[in-house]
């Protein structure tokens, strides 16, 4: 069985490996990196639940295979908080109550820490549409909208101290 | 769900990965965005031997105007059509387009040349460039052809491209004046696939009159339709909205849908209808507008 090595930047940590070229990125994290705060929750590249960062870009990690990612940075809602302290994004959902069941809060928050880098100040209407790509079967959005709201006036009373993301600062 | 088993290949140039296709045969499989390749390969619909990435070659993601053309790389992903000033000023149906396809996630990855490459009826880009007239660009070992979209476009999932020929670039005529274009897609949520959606593109003359007309209809036939006698109907007359009814009309009897999820094959083509009367009345106030 081919193997491929593969050199990854995941949440600010360098790590290589040997994977089959069939490997989804979602079963790199999860299994071999065992950070399994990223979700499968279709894995038919509809829901959203297994969203990361790839190089800044929020992608379904469901339907990306590991292989091609070599050489690139990922970020995972692990590597959001810092020394205890919850990202502005995880303080919005908690404050803003932007979670019930909690299965796609994970990818919520990695499409919403990308659009607040692009988009410090996103209408209503933004924000809706950004998150167009993550299901919630639980919340019906609204607490999820709040809490980007959140995040985003914070962040911007804040910035730039808090509003960097886990990347080897 | 797991694809297959496959060797997988990074080419760094395009004569790599034309060499790479000739080399393996039908046994290889281009991967671009991946959002409708690996996708089939979970379900195992698609079990190719060979993945050849050309996601890293260069010179395939620009978006650019040149000797009377607009020439779109085969990489350029939606999210870079969408947000595009040159492509949102002066070809807004291309933006209409981009942005009603899939969800943004899927839009990140998902690339123009992948979309028509597919050859998939259901997808959005091939009706669109349909009604804009567009040539394909493909590089194979022989060098550079290039295809009419009219013949673009074979059978279901069926493209003119050869295995180990390379969708490199989609060329569009540039706006004449007094021009205008629209993109109207019927779905049922954000994200899903038309239950029909209509592309048109409409030339005015100095008097108002219709001298120019494409219409791209998805998901409503096999393949990308081109709705040749709804635009003869509009050809040299004033626009209308009887006219327009009148080419809604024939654009709803060229297609031919099927029963399924989406609906039953006669609501579909009603469907056909609304969104073929809603494009021209868009891209007629566009065309209005560039005047
Ligand atoms: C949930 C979901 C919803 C979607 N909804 C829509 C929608 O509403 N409308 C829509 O239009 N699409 C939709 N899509 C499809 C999506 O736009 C795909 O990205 C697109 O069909 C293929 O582009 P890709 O770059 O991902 O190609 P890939 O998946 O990489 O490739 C697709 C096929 O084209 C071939 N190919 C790719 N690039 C080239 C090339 N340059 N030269 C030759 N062959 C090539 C591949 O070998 C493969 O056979 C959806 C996808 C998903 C997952
Ligand atoms: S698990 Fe990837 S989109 Fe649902
Ligand atoms: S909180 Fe349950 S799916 Fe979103």
């Amino acid at each position: 069985m081919e193997r491929v090595p593969i050199q990854l930047t995941v949440n600010g940590q360098p790590y290589q490996a040997e994977v089959e070229p069939r490997m989804l990125l979602v079963h790199f994290i999860r299994d071999v990196l065992n950070l399994t705060g990223t979700h499968i929750g279709c894995d038919t590249t509809s829901c959203g639940a297994c969203t990361v960062l790839w190089d800044g870009r929020p992608v379904k990690s469901c339907t990306v295979f590991a292989v091609q990612a070599d050489g690139g940075e990922i970020q995972t809602v692990e590597g959001l908080e810092r020394d205890g302290q919850l990202h502005p994004v995880q303080e919005g959902f908690w404050e803003e109550h932007g979670l019930q069941c909690g299965f796609c809060t994970p990818g919520m928050i990695m499409t919403a820490v990308a659009l607040l880098q692009e988009n410090p100040d996103p209408s209503e209407e933004e924000i809706r549409k950004a998150i167009a790509g993550n299901l919630c079967r639980c919340t019906g959005y609204v607490n999820i909208v709040k809490a980007i709201q959140y995040a985003a006036r914070k962040m911007r009373e804040t910035a730039p101290a808090t509003a960097g993301i886990a990347g080897g600062e | 769900m797991i694809p297959g088993p496959f060797s997988y290949r990074r080419a760094a140039s395009i004569e790599e990965a034309i060499a790479l296709l000739q080399q393996y045969g039908g046994e290889a499989k281009v991967l671009s965005g991946g959002q409708s390749l690996i996708p089939m390969m979970k379900f195992r619909l698609a079990e190719p031997a060979v993945i050849v990435d050309i996601n890293r070659v260069p010179g395939l993601d620009a978006i650019e105007e040149r000797n009377g053309i607009l020439a779109i790389g085969g990489l350029v992903r939606e999210v870079a059509l969408e947000r595009s000033p040159l492509i949102r000023q002066r070809y807004p149906i291309i933006a209409d387009t981009a942005e009603v396809i899939a969800d943004p996630l899927v839009r990140n990855l998902a690339t123009i040349g992948g979309n028509l490459a597919h050859g998939d009826p259901a997808n959005d880009h091939p009706a669109t460039m349909l009604a804009l007239r567009a040539e394909v660009v493909a590089r194979g070992p022989g060098g550079e052809r290039t295809i009419p979209i009219d013949d673009f476009f074979v059978d279901t999932f069926t493209t003119a491209l050869g295995p180990d020929e390379i969708l490199t670039e989609i060329r569009v005529p540039a706006p004449p004046p007094r021009s205008g274009g629209a993109y109207v897609k019927f779905e049922r949520k954000v994200g899903d696939y038309a239950v029909a959606a209509a592309a048109v593109f409409l030339v005015l003359d100095e008097a108002g009159k219709i001298a120019g007309a494409g219409i791209g209809l998805t998901n409503v036939y096999y393949k990308p339709l081109r709705a040749a006698e709804a635009e003869n109907a509009l050809l040299g007359q004033v626009p209308s909205g009887e006219l327009f009814r009148a080419a809604a009309e024939l654009a709803a009897k060229a297609a031919d849908p099927t029963t399924d999820l989406r609906g039953p094959a006669e609501y579909k083509r009603a469907v056909a209808r609304t969104m073929t009367f809603r494009a021209l009345e868009a891209a007629l106030s566009r065309a209005q507008a560039a005047s």
